[in-house]
């Protein structure tokens, strides 16, 4: 009989070792979850996290990797310090959305002026955006005392709505011929975000993502605020004993990754979604919380994290056209990886001993 | 008395079907959360309801072995949170959440090829000459047999919690388990039996949104009514009558907006739409403010996990 | 021994990662007997008495019952055989009312409103009345013990077992409780009593057996011997007690006036204009049986909780809308009761935990920015001064044991040579040595010029340290009173004599 027994510290290697044995234990399942959809697993697995690294379109691919994991760490990290202090928000995508409306509203209402300018100001736009409508179940918490769990996933379908009223509405490309959707911003030099180094995928959320995963490590491991943080999920009594304002960390943590969200969806509406659409959100808000916790809260492992499931994106769309994959079975692997993760996590702080049974049923 | 050329009869009798699923649901999660548990993958259990029971539906024929398909489905999937929260002892927070989102992928997975089917229609029950009754006739006596379950099934927990014994148990667990472990009680079985309630309500649920409400099967078609189900958990402060309450409240609002739209209100059909979010937001704010706090009267031990160490 | 053997404990062991909990141990209860089990925390005795009530299996050894061989798998099991159990941590549940909380603990209740009968007619015939509709979250921590004992005694036991029960009751309290039990006794119950209080079990036990790190170390019968025998047997040295230096009283440094806070909590007690003054060098002691408000005094203290300006005051300042850190500041540091998860979190490092409270004073931040090796320095210094035995700084609070985390936290408090510092339950759960050493710091800040207020549950540890006494009861503090002189009754008294027992008054007389 397994019994589980609590370490007198966690295990430093385990905290580290687990994500990797989670990745493997996912590969395995999914192996065998694609075999069941009657595909080789071996080619599938080599499909999503061989080829896109070192196939033959790697060149074009390892710059997706970055388009598609700049979103996911941005928003992983605010949402990490949230989670880390026990504040969870999980209406990212929501924030994600409303950032980019509010981002590109700025763009588009000055079109076409050109100025230097303007992308700065869609920028703090997109990031304002994000954190008022993460304010919304922020303040509710700390004013009324309100589940901000259940508050911020409202939000995200109320922020749907919005964003479809937005593509055949309000910012409806006048010339577009009736079609929903805005301008691309692509063809709008001054709003637009654009690959600053050919080829690379490197864009500016690319940049801001490493500057955020910088400036968050440095917060948690060096900040008193970030300490504060760490405690608060911890030992929440502890915390209040040591002087910290659980509703000025609600506003924080919540604020900077609703801030973040607003700023990844800017950053995609104006690169590689280029436009306002009905769906131009692809569940980033959602993927992130999977990034979050398989880069256990961590800033440096998010961004880990981040690449590993941008690569089960791309490699997942390329098994999608090569072997015929559905695109559903990469939510599923990514779902599988959540769960393997959360269930090797026991052993960071618990050691499994096989206990005879013999001795137990005296 | 018609108003926008909606009929009072036939919209009580539509929001009784809309409160269906979140009843379930919410009735389902009111019981795991007396026990302490906090399972926040209703959506992700009603989707896998909803698509298992779909699949059952069509391939047998059978809107009955439809339903027990969906509850099934959403049960197996719950083994995976119990696993992880109840041996594993992982964060109940996050293992709900990952419940959701695979469950959201699993049921887009399995239900590639079901688009545009039909389910075999669920009958109403012949009530005869009742149904003829002037507007009672409409309003009571029209429904599929769920409808009268969901609320027998209410009726039920609210029995089992105050007056059996097994209530008394599940109360207890949920209030303290180290107290409860102190007296000898199995506190991971009982928790591990009430998450499969938890899950078999759920699964029903969803299973009606895709045979009964829609009825037909497409991604993501329980948009939020897990999450609906969880806040009414909140709004009923644990007291099973209330979520009987909630859920036809929200099954009200569900209906009203879609006759509303229909009937073209000069309501834009973005607010309409919004709207059950938003009165949901709006809800939980006043249950959680103020006099009647909702969390003084939540279980103890609610998210909490249990290691009997020593 | 009295009567027939009931139980038969022979070679009982059981270990745990690190620990060997009980070896060897071997005692034998008579059947009408109340037989004590002493020893200090950490002793074994816990261990001992769940294996004895189903909760733990022994590795190995045997055990007995009128004879038979006696093993229970489970509690359920134990109750069975006729084995009741009143725990020391209450297994009660605080939003049921006493009559589900009594029907949980049995196998087999009676209909609802047979039970309520039956538990007022059992509680009044042994002098512990309760009302079996009232909520359990809202009984004094006297009257929730007595639910314990209702639960155990409608079922008939043949042995009951009672972990400290005398922890949470007043003296007078205590005297009822003692009656109960020799009524119990003289109709053939035999009671398993375990304690650490010797002239508790001078007073009350047939037999005692003498626990010391999990083993055997003797047995007597309490009345032949004394307490200091009894103590050095326990203890396996002689204690001194701490040393008082009778030194010149100061100017008033904190002030505490007209303090009055609602509970945050559901089942917690509200202060009702609590006042009382500290001078330099002055010990209060603040006593209380558990629930009366203890913990919302800490927390108004600490500035967990804020209330208006003038109601505390440190030199004649207010501070009381002041948090916890610019209380630090000013002087104020404090050391609650609950040393895992309130005074430190668990599952960080010691050096995290000196940060936690002793950023402000000990200035380890500069602009936001930690100062880890001074934390780290600050952490070691509190380690080697107050002699925590712990493999590192960098080990979690967790795994320290209680004496020597309560040295850690309050070395940390101490060292931070605060004007004032206010500590609740100091001692709580700590093996003897470690209490010693403890009282002996708070005295030695005094010493050095330091208001100090101890919140205790436990009489002796005040009466031994403080200078002055106050009662906190119900959320009402008494005049503070000095210690020299004060009888345990006028002390008894003062903690509210026995909570809601005036029906049983005569018991008192009775039983002391």
């Amino acid at each position: 009989m397994l019994v589980l027994e609590k370490r007198p510290t966690p295990s430093r290697a385990w905290a580290w070792g687990t994500p990797f044995l989670a990745v493997a234990l996912t590969m395995v399942a999914g192996g065998l979850l694609f075999a069941a959809l009657g595909k080789d697993p071996f080619a599938v697995v080599r499909t999503i996290f061989w080829d896109p690294l070192f196939g033959e379109f790697a060149w074009y691919l390892r710059g997706q990797l970055l388009v598609k994991a700049a979103p996911l760490a941005l928003i992983a990290v605010g949402l990490a310090l949230g989670f880390r202090a026990g504040i969870w928000n999980i209406g990212a995508e929501g924030q994600y959305i409303i950032g980019a409306i509010v981002g590109a509203s700025i763009g588009l209402a000055v079109y076409p002026t050109e100025s230097r300018w303007i992308f700065p100001l869609m920028i703090a736009g997109g990031a304002f955006g994000g954190w008022v409508w993460a304010m919304i179940p922020a303040i509710l918490r700390t004013r009324f005392n309100t589940n901000e769990i259940l508050v911020s996933l409202m939000l995200v379908y109320v922020a749907e709505t919005i964003l479809s009223k937005a593509a055949t509405g309000f910012l409806r490309n006048p010339e577009g011929a009736g079609f929903p959707g805005s301008r691309n911003f692509n063809t709008y030099k001054a709003a637009s975000n654009p690959e600053l180094f050919a080829g690379s995928g490197v864009h500016w959320g690319v940049i801001a993502a490493l500057v955020v995963v910088i400036a968050a490590h440095v917060l948690l491991q060096r900040h008193l605020l970030g300490f504060q943080i760490r405690l608060a999920g911890q030992a929440p009594r502890a915390a209040r004993f040591a002087g910290v304002s659980a509703e000025r960390l609600v506003v924080f943590c919540m604020g900077a990754s609703g801030a973040l969200a607003g700023l990844a969806g800017l950053f995609e509406v104006t690169g590689p979604a280029g436009q306002i659409s009905i769906d131009f959100n692809t569940g980033y808000g959602f993927t992130a919380i999977i990034v979050a916790f398989l880069g256990r809260l961590n800033p440096v492992g998010i961004l880990l994290a981040a690449l590993l499931m941008a690569l089960t994106y791309v490699g997942g769309e390329m098994a999608a056209t090569n072997l015929g994959l559905p695109s559903s079975a990469i939510r599923v692997f990514q779902g599988m990886l959540l769960f393997f993760l959360l269930a090797v996590d026991v052993l960071s702080n618990y050691r499994i001993r096989l206990a005879p049974l013999s001795k137990e049923a005296r | 008395m018609d108003f926008y050329g909606i009929n009072p009869a036939v919209l009580i009798a539509s929001l009784m079907v809309a409160a269906v699923p979140i009843m379930l649901a919410a009735i389902g999660e009111l019981l795991v959360e007396k026990a302490g548990v906090l399972n926040l993958g209703v959506e992700g259990m009603m989707i896998m309801g909803a698509i298992t029971g779909f699949i059952t539906a069509v391939h047998t024929g059978s809107p009955l072995l439809g339903f027990l398909g969906g509850a099934a489905g959403a049960m197996v999937l719950s083994l995976v949170f119990a696993l992880l929260t109840q041996v594993f002892l992982a964060n109940q927070v996050a293992t709900g959440l990952a419940l959701t989102l695979f469950g959201l992928g699993l049921s887009s997975l399995m239900g590639q090829g079901y688009n545009g089917i039909k389910p075999p229609r669920t009958p109403h029950l012949p009530f005869g000459p009742l149904g003829e009754i002037p507007f009672l006739g409409r309003v009571l006596f029209s429904h599929d047999a769920m409808v009268y379950l969901s609320v027998a099934i209410v009726a039920a927990v609210w029995m089992v919690l105050r007056y059996s014994r097994a209530g008394l148990i599940l109360r207890a667990v949920g209030e303290s388990h180290d107290a409860a472990h102190a007296l000898g009680y199995k506190v991971v079985r009982i928790r591990v039996m009430a998450i499969l309630f938890g899950a078999a309500m759920a699964g029903l649920g969803g299973a009606y949104i895709s045979l009964v409400r829609v009825p037909q099967w497409t991604d993501g078609i329980t948009a939020g009514a897990g999450w609906i189900a969880l806040a009414i958990v909140v709004f009923a402060s644990w007291r099973p009558w209330r979520v009987l309450v909630g859920a036809y409240l929200f099954g009200g609002i569900t209906v009203l907006q879609l006759n509303l739209q229909a009937a073209g209100a000069r309501i834009p059909v973005e607010y309409l739409s919004m709207s059950p979010y938003l009165i949901t937001i709006l809800v939980l704010v006043i249950m959680s403010s103020g006099r009647g706090r909702a969390s003084l009267t939540a279980p103890a031990s609610l998210g909490q996990n249990f290691h009997a160490s020593r | 021994m009295k009567g027939e053997v009931l139980l038969g404990v022979e070679g009982i062991g059981k270990s745990y990662p690190g620990v060997r909990a009980n070896d060897d141990v071997s005692f034998a209860v008579g059947t009408g007997e109340v037989h004590a089990l002493l020893g200090e925390n950490g002793a074994g005795k816990s261990t001992l008495v769940k294996m004895i009530y189903g909760l733990v299996k022994p590795d190995e050894g045997r055990m007995s019952l009128r004879g038979a061989p006696y093993a229970p798998a489970e509690p359920r099991a134990a109750r069975a055989a006729g084995v009741a159990m009143v725990f020391q941590h209450f297994s009660l549940f605080d939003a049921l009312d006493v009559a589900d909380n009594v029907a949980l603990g049995m196998d087999a209740p009676p209909p609802m409103r047979e039970l309520a009968t039956r538990i007022r007619e059992v509680s009044d015939g042994y002098g512990l009345p309760l009302d079996p509709g009232r909520l359990v979250g809202d009984l004094s921590a006297g009257e929730r013990q007595r639910v314990e004992i209702v639960r155990c005694l409608l079922q008939h036991p043949k042995l009951l077992i009672m972990d400290e029960p005398t922890s949470v009751l007043t003296p007078q309290e205590v005297a009822i409780l003692f009656a109960t039990l020799r009524q119990l006794a003289a109709e053939g119950t035999s009671i398993l009593y375990i304690s650490h209080k010797l002239e508790e079990i001078r007073a009350l036990c047939d037999a005692a057996t003498i626990l010391r790190r999990g083993r055997v170390v003797g047995s007597c019968v309490p009345r032949e011997v004394s307490a200091r025998e009894m103590a050095e047997l326990m203890v396996g040295a002689s204690l001194k007690p701490p040393a008082r230096a009778a030194g010149e009283k100061g100017p008033v440094a904190l002030t505490v006036e007209g303090l009055s806070v609602p509970s945050p909590s559901a089942f917690g007690t509200s202060l009702k204009s609590v006042g009382f003054e500290v001078r330099q060098g002055e010990v209060l002691g603040i006593g209380g049986v558990a629930g009366n408000g203890q913990d919302e005094l800490m927390a108004a203290l600490s500035g967990e909780i804020r209330t208006a300006e003038g109601a505390v005051r440190l030199h004649g300042r207010g501070i009381g809308h002041l948090g916890p850190n610019e209380r630090r500041k000013d002087g104020l540091c404090t050391a609650p009761e609950e040393r895992l998860g309130h005074a430190a979190a668990p599952d960080m490092s010691l050096t995290e935990n000196a940060l936690l409270s002793g950023a402000v004073r000990k200035r380890l931040t500069r602009r936001g920015f930690i100062d880890w090796p001074a934390t780290r320095a600050f952490a070691g210094e509190v380690v080697k001064t107050y002699d925590v035995r712990t493999p590192g700084i960098a080990t979690a609070a967790r795994a320290l044991s209680g004496g020597n985390l309560q040295k850690f936290v309050l070395g940390r408090e101490i060292l931070q040579q605060p004007e004032v510092i206010v500590v609740n339950q100091p001692t709580w759960g700590v093996d003897a040595a470690a209490a010693a050493f403890i009282r002996q710091a708070l005295l030695d800040r005094a010493a050095k010029g330091a208001a100090v207020v101890v919140i205790s549950q436990d009489i002796d540890e005040i009466m031994e340290i403080a200078d002055r006494f106050a009662a906190l009861n119900e959320g009402r503090l008494s005049a503070p009173v000095p210690v020299a002189g004060l009888t345990l009754e006028r002390i008894g008294l003062m903690l509210g004599g026995a909570h809601g027992m005036h029906v049983a008054e005569g018991a008192i007389h009775a039983g002391a």
